[in-house]
């Protein structure tokens, strides 16, 4: 139960980093290698400040503005100053474990006996029966809120022009509209749901830890691809709910291999299990056009 | 009014691959002029539209238009007078959005890209009006990937969206090339309908001789980065495509094809 429980926990925290994942891999076909360092830097802002005792509601918008601001830092260096896409991420993530050490100040962060978002009064109301789910009641509200406001901004006028500038960039100069901004504006939207989830994540874990980020565009990507390929004939479905399907599965898939298999082959299990979506992803395809 | 004032374009400058796209080139078009542009491959004409565009950089001269000075503006600056259509029909559209949410983009162009929800519901009817007079059946697949729609539907539906805006050039770049010889014929028709309603500056690039000597009111022939030949209204009215052809093969001689 137990392990249901923190599948679910953790599969729904992931699954914001994953929307965000979404947003650039999906629609602005940029392979985002940022969230690896903007995933603990939520972790790193929020583990210093709930250890000072501060407000653990205001962790959360300052993690997602942190966050905007790596997005922003990423699209400066690919769209202004040229470099790839891959390199650019590559740049920020380095830079940022550095970064991520300052500000939480060492590699390994504890904030056991200290009040989070998991603790307020609000949650005090919930019924006894139901108090082993009040963290998985919460992190899903807030799951849920992220998910219905990214939904919304892609109906809205500048979402449209965030789906088309992956799709087609000619159409947005065409429209007037400088092409490199709406690129940069993606990659902080996603970077700053990338970065509320490792707020919330800590928040979850208790705990900040210098290597926490090692892999998460990986576990974003799985979750991107395995929720879209999955669930692309589940037409009343949107895109979002079907990554945050993928994170759940894979977070499930993950914890199911780890049981039968030593923690520390975490990160292999991670890396295989990659492969794995790649590779069944792409026999789809190849079906489909044989028998087109 | 559009000016080209001396141009100069040099690929790779200082190199033994340099290669002259344009010295000391000029071209004005009037208001309301309608010129097809024809040539062989490698003559300028789509680097030319580039220059107007701002798609390629120019190493010296002018880009006037209506008295305003485009050499120094950004691309995107200035496609908000331009509508172009391109050859390939997959640069007009989003392929991964539906038609209703591609007409919405270009309606709004020129207005704040904000936070305003995208669609409109209002609008849908006169989307559909405005489907409805292509004659293609697109008015009963508002909600249809782009991407799905065929070569000429997706054309038509690009010249749609690059001429719904009021706009002062319109650049067709070989915009029928990939269609079949029935669907081009409609798109140019629709073409001239659209530049006849709006009275629009137009510069349309082709390799169809027909279509050149057919519409519009002035022809421009390239070679080698220079307009060889320009004929304008009673002149290029009495142009046959015979005509053309004849000084396509003296030049085609002289470059020994």
């Amino acid at each position: 139960m137990t392990l249901v429980l923190s599948v679910l926990e953790q599969g729904l925290i992931y699954g914001i980093m994953a929307m965000g994942v979404y947003i650039t891999y999906k629609i602005l076909d940029f392979p985002d290698m940022t969230v690896d360092g903007s995933f603990p830097m939520g972790a790193a802002i929020t583990a210093i400040m709930i250890s000072k005792d501060m407000n653990p509601l205001i962790t959360l918008p300052i993690c997602f503005g942190a966050g905007i601001l790596v997005g922003i830092c990423t699209g400066i260096i690919h769209v202004k100053l040229g470099v790839r896409d891959l390199l650019s991420g590559i740049i920020m993530f380095t830079g940022l474990y550095s970064v991520n050490l300052r500000i939480a100040g060492r590699a390994n962060l504890p904030i056991y006996n200290k009040k989070t978002i998991f603790e307020n009064s609000l949650m005090d109301l919930l019924p006894e029966a139901v108090a082993p789910y009040r963290k998985l009641i919460l992190i899903l509200i807030l799951v849920l809120l992220v998910k219905y406001i990214l939904d919304w901004y892609l109906r809205t006028r500048s979402g449209y022009l965030l789906r088309a500038v992956g799709d087609n960039e000619t159409i947005v100069t065409a429209m007037g509209i400088d092409k490199g901004f709406v690129k940069i504006l993606g990659l902080a939207i996603a970077n700053g749901m990338v970065c509320l989830s490792g707020c919330i994540f800590a928040q979850q874990q208790r705990f900040f830890d210098l290597s926490m980020g090692t892999g998460t565009v990986v576990i974003g990507l799985a979750s991107v691809i395995m929720g879209t390929s999955l669930l692309k004939n589940v037409t009343f479905l949107r895109a979002t709910s079907a990554v945050l399907v993928g994170s759940l599965l894979y977070k499930a898939c993950v914890a199911v291999a780890i049981r039968y298999m030593d923690s520390r082959d975490l990160k292999l299990v991670t890396a295989v299990l990659f492969l794995i979506i790649l590779v069944v992803g792409r026999e789809r395809k190849r079906k489909v056009k044989a028998n087109a | 009014m559009l000016e080209l004032q001396h141009i100069n374009k040099f690929y790779n400058p200082g190199t033994v691959n340099e290669l002259c796209l344009f010295k000391d080139f000029n071209l004005t078009v009037s208001d309301g002029e309608f010129v097809s542009v024809v040539g062989s491959n490698g003559s300028g004409k789509t680097s030319m539209l580039n220059v107007i565009c701002g798609s390629i950089d120019v190493d010296a001269g002018k880009i006037l238009f209506n008295g305003e000075d485009l050499t120094k503006q950004k691309d995107f600056v200035r496609t908000r007078k331009i509508g172009r259509v391109y050859q390939d029909p997959a640069k007009g559209t989003c392929p991964s959005m539906d038609i209703l949410e591609n007409l919405s983009i270009a309606d709004n162009k020129g207005k704040p890209y904000n936070l305003k929800r995208g669609l409109k519901k209002h609008k849908i009817d006169y989307y559909r009006e405005l489907l409805r007079g292509l004659n293609l059946g697109l008015e009963d697949k508002l909600y249809t990937k782009v991407g799905a729609l065929s070569g000429g539907q997706r054309q038509t539906l690009a010249l749609l969206m690059a001429t719904m805006k009021p706009i002062e050039l319109l650049i067709l770049d070989e915009h029928t090339a990939a269609l079949d010889p029935k669907t081009a014929e409609t798109v140019m028709e629709l073409t001239d309908k659209v530049v006849k309603e709006k009275q629009v500056t137009t510069l349309m690039v082709t390799h169809n001789l027909r279509y050149a000597v057919e519409y519009g009111n002035r022809l421009l022939m390239m070679h080698q980065g220079r307009a060889i030949m320009d004929k304008k209204g009673e002149e290029k009215a009495s142009m046959s495509t015979e005509d053309i052809l004849s000084v396509f093969n003296e030049i085609s001689i002289e470059c020994g094809n």
